[in-house]
């Protein structure tokens, strides 16, 4: 018997107005997969990885985590919307998200934004979620910046915090939105070391992401999206050495 | 004339020292009043239903279209009719007064509420929406992101503009007067009246109203730099 996908995803639509930004992707990643979702802006790519956890809720199409599916129901105005909410918050809780611009809470130090929700969420004692911070900070090199508030950090530092909040939640699958777009090119590499080293420690990981060297190396499945459908898809060898899709091979060789 | 603005049988500075405190006290009972009904009303301006919505936009722009004297009054003798008519119906027919202090806590809170309002649903607006994202992946509840994410982090937004508002509602308790609280503004008029020097009075009375100003604004400065911690300005 197989076991059931990490995070699987089937004709997923979403529809924001008359704009139809997604036209029925699907994906399947299994346990301790790495995929990396690339596309130009625009594409659909965030709104894809916003959809698993529910931060948007998608127009049609349905998404299972560990074999668990996403309970939708459509309203009276014909929209999706989740059955029940406690499943949403617990499905949220075991994917862990790490965005762009990091969200780091700006009113708490460092070590109160890794301890919020391990305390507040899966109700943790504090002792205990601070002893995990502090493995944590230790793991993404921010050890001395336990009472530092994140305004006070770097760019690539915040995302460093923003990953250890992220693993502070024991998560069964990380999300990640480009999450070096918004950093100084020279703090980019020192937050890539970091995923790597995660995905070497085989986490389940969804990234979407502008580093082709990241996709090409760290991936197991590479995912290139164009106004909202898949345009190619399959194991990074292959999409990077034999591109099937014109667009694709145009978007390899325009940027990088 | 330092003798009749010493302390003591002689002077009025205990009787203004009197109406000061009350000033003070009635100022700080309508801020309390004033937030808690300015926070619930900018929560019901960002509500997804319509109805409080409506509710609330009716409350503001009812009360910040009234002078304020206007709604002092109509706050006094209006619960004072009321009272007497439910008091009434229990075949009660004594004359009711209502507490004068009571009363203007409450025609003050109303006001200050209804102008608060737009302060904090505009500072509730101002937290970044990404920030609350990130509690919300977290798995926490609604009530949660508002109450450790949201709420929070208002405050920097919302001092500015209450701080302005303070004023304003330490001024505004001269209103009071009307409904004979002896605050500092009536003593000052019994004052000026009963010694027949008006202008040193009024000018004494000013001079207070000043120096609480000039200090809630130093108050204001801490409360600002309490808000603000952590968040680097630049």
């Amino acid at each position: 018997m197989t076991k059931p996908a990490a995070i699987s995803i089937n004709d997923l639509h979403k529809t924001f107005g008359d704009n139809e930004v997604l036209r029925g992707v699907s994906l399947n990643a299994q346990q301790g997969d790495v995929v990396s979702i690339l596309g130009s802006s625009g594409s659909g790519k965030s709104t894809m990885l916003r959809c698993i956890n529910m931060l948007e809720i998608p127009s049609a199409g349905s998404i299972s985590i560990y074999g668990e599916t996403l309970e939708l129901r459509h309203n009276r105005h014909g929209e999706l919307e989740p059955v029940d909410h406690k499943q949403i918050a617990r499905i949220r809780a075991s994917l862990s998200m790490v965005f762009q611009s990091f969200n780091l809470w700006s009113h708490m130090t460092i070590i109160e934004n890794i301890i919020e929700a391990p305390v507040h969420v899966l109700k943790k004692t504090k002792a205990e979620a601070i002893e995990q911070a502090r493995e944590l900070m230790q793991k993404v090199g921010i050890s001395d910046k336990a009472n530092a508030y994140p305004g006070e950090l770097s760019g690539g530092q915040q995302q460093r915090v923003a990953i250890a909040r992220a693993l502070a939640m024991e998560p069964q699958a990380m999300l990640f939105d480009e999450p070096t777009s918004a950093l100084d090119p020279e703090l980019v590499n020192e937050v890539l070391q970091v995923m790597r080293q995660l995905a070497e420690e085989g986490r389940t990981m969804i990234v979407v992401t502008h580093e082709m060297g990241f996709a090409r190396e760290v991936s197991d499945q590479v995912i290139f999206l164009h106004e909202g459908q898949i345009e190619e898809q399959g194991a990074p060898q292959q999409v990077f050495n034999q591109p099937k899709s014109e667009r694709f091979k145009q978007f390899l060789s325009s940027g990088l | 004339m330092f003798e009749i603005l010493s302390y003591g049988d002689l002077g009025f500075g205990d009787e203004l020292l009197a109406g000061t405190l009350l000033t003070l006290q009635l100022a700080l009972a309508s801020l309390l009043v004033g937030i808690v009904l300015g926070l619930i009303t900018a929560a019901a301006k960002l509500s997804r239903y319509r109805f409080y919505r409506v509710i609330a936009q009716l409350y503001t722009e009812v009360v910040r279209g009234i002078p304020e004297m206007l709604v002092v009054l109509v706050v006094f003798f209006g619960a004072s009719a009321l009272l007497q008519t439910v008091a009434g119906w229990f075949d009660y027919t004594d004359y009711i007064e209502v507490n004068a202090f009571v009363a203007g806590v409450f025609a003050l809170g109303l006001v200050f509420g209804a102008f608060s309002s737009e302060v904090f649903r505009g500072a509730f607006l101002a937290v970044p929406r990404g920030q609350l994202e990130a509690a919300t992946a977290c798995g926490m509840t609604p009530w949660q992101v508002f109450s450790r994410i949201r709420l929070p982090q208002m405050w920097r937004f919302a001092i500015p503009g209450l701080g302005n508002l303070w004023m304003v509602l330490i001024k505004d308790t001269s209103l009071i007067s009307i409904i004979a609280l002896d605050e500092l503004l009536r003593w000052s008029k019994v004052a000026a009246e009963t010694t027949k020097q008006p202008f040193t009075f009024y000018i004494a009375a000013a001079l207070i109203y000043l120096v609480l100003t000039m200090l809630s604004d130093w108050g204001r400065h801490y409360f600002e730099n309490r808000a603000n911690r952590g968040v680097v300005s630049g």
